[in-house]
């Protein structure tokens, strides 16, 4: 499989602190990476300049090989390709489900209405909402929000999609179902990085995993065996908070 | 009571002439000052400092000075300076004017109000700023602003009387000549009072409706 993303020496600062002291590494095509690591390790940071929502002090983002760190690039242009999904879901609130789905092919890629329809209703079908396309986000439970903030990423047919703690704003009996449409995600091939605390879902569908501490990548590899048997006390005092990890 | 009825029937037909110029000059000023409002608010909140300065400046003046004072430096002021605008459109210049920097200061808050995380979803797709503004902002802060931009549009509607002040001959200044020529001041004020009163309600009606027809689950302005 190609590399569709390759970071080389990322760094971040924030006033005086370094956020970001220098991540590298490397995604292929269809792969799913795992970022866990503590709060305020830097992960979601690094998620947030890697589309330059929060522009990245210095480094390399390779994405099918052109670098899209420099001032030349136009933004707009890569953000598309890159989904985001947040949080907090961050729907638009004035729209209902198909609206927001449709919004992407619509206001970013510029298709006809009848097109950005047609993206819409079989990116919502895929993440199982096709009843709900006339309801406002409000009207919806937090874990149905979210799965239809995936289908509005999917729906700009980005080359990968980054999740920022997909599931840390929901209620544990939610967050089923979102983690339910992203392993089938996986499973066909979508290219993602996945920073999350739910190392059950790190460990099972992630080919890759990375964990960061102090803004710098502490150790990575394959989710079993960096959670069977982590490298360094680090790592193991972290996961080690996860009870029940096998 | 006969014998108002009686009169108010005779100035009917001037006093409704007057309305209509209430109306014509209202629909002008409030059109203005939604447009130029929703500009100055959009200017205030994501403009570069420099404008956002200018813009500042611009409402802070406007909103410290009476609305006559302004009125009349536009047509007496400028007219001595030798550009004589006719009287209504002075007016409309000068009201649409003063209500814009209320209006802005309501747009201003409605935009502020909008959760940034909107904004940034919409710059996560690869929107640009101004048509993130366009598509996901402006369609929020426009649902949000009625309540209180009805306030203003009742209120400048009310306002266009101070037109009478510069010769237009609106509901008011109809009013005035009417009671002048018959010496029945009382009468003819008192059939004013009821049409702007009937002119009012109605213009609050039609907000109300207009809420209500654009009303979005969740999405209020929060108290």
């Amino acid at each position: 499989m190609s590399t569709i993303l390759e970071v080389k020496d990322l760094t971040k600062k924030f006033a005086d602190t370094e956020v970001l002291k220098g991540i590298s590494f490397e995604l292929k095509k269809g792969e799913t990476l795992a970022v866990i690591g503590s709060s305020g390790s830097g992960k979601s940071t690094m998620l947030r300049c890697l589309n330059q929502l929060s522009p990245p002090d210095s480094g390399e983002i390779l994405l099918e090989g052109v670098n899209i760190n420099t001032p030349e690039i136009d933004l707009n242009t890569v953000r598309a390709d890159m989904g985001f999904v947040f949080q907090d879901f961050n729907l638009f609130i004035h729209l209902s489900v198909l609206e927001n789905v449709m919004f992407g092919p619509l206001r970013v890629r510029g298709l006809p209405k009848k097109e950005a329809r047609e993206i819409a209703m079989a990116e919502i079908e895929r993440v199982g909402m096709i009843d709900k396309i006339d309801f406002y986000p409000a009207q919806l439970s937090g874990g149905q929000q979210q799965r239809i903030s995936i289908a509005r990423a999917l729906a700009l047919r980005p080359k990968l999609i980054l999740f920022d703690e997909p599931t840390s704003a929901l209620d544990p009996e939610l967050t089923g179902e979102v983690l339910g449409v992203m392993t089938a995600l996986a499973n066909d091939g979508m290219t993602a990085i996945v920073v999350t605390h739910e190392m059950g879902f790190a460990q099972s569908v992630a080919d890759k995993a990375i964990f960061i501490d102090q803004g710098i990548i502490v150790e990575q590899g394959v989710p079993e065996q960096m959670f069977a048997a982590p490298r360094h006390e680090r790592t193991r005092h972290f996961l080690s908070n996860f009870v029940g990890l096998e | 009571m006969i014998s108002f009825f009686h009169y108010a029937m005779e100035i009917l037909p001037d006093m409704l002439s007057g309305a209509w110029i209430t109306i014509q000059l209202s629909v002008v000023c409030i059109t203005v000052g939604i447009i130029f409002g929703m500009m100055l608010g959009v200017a205030r909140v994501y403009s570069s400092k420099y404008i956002y300065w200018i813009v500042t400046g611009y409402v802070e003046f406007l909103r410290g000075t009476p609305c006559l004072l302004q009125l009349f430096f536009i047509y007496y002021g400028l007219g001595d300076m030798g550009l004589l605008l006719k009287p209504v459109l002075a007016a409309g210049i000068a009201l649409g004017i003063n209500t814009s920097v209320y209006q802005a200061e309501y747009f201003r808050g409605a935009i502020q109000s909008i959760k940034p995380g909107q904004m940034t979803a919409a710059r996560a797709m690869g929107l640009s700023k101004w048509k993130a503004i366009r598509y996901v902002i402006l369609p929020q802060a426009l649902r949000l602003v009625i309540p209180s931009s009805s306030n203003e549009i009742i209120y400048m509607f009310k306002y266009t009387s101070v037109a009478f002040a510069v010769g237009v001959p609106e509901l008011l200044a109809q009013a005035d000549i009417t009671g002048a020529m018959n010496f029945r001041y009382f009468e003819s004020y008192l059939l004013a009072a009821i049409i702007y009163t009937i002119m009012v309600f109605t213009v609050a009606k039609i907000m109300s409706i207009i809420e209500k027809k654009v009303y979005v689950p969740g999405l209020q302005l929060m108290q």
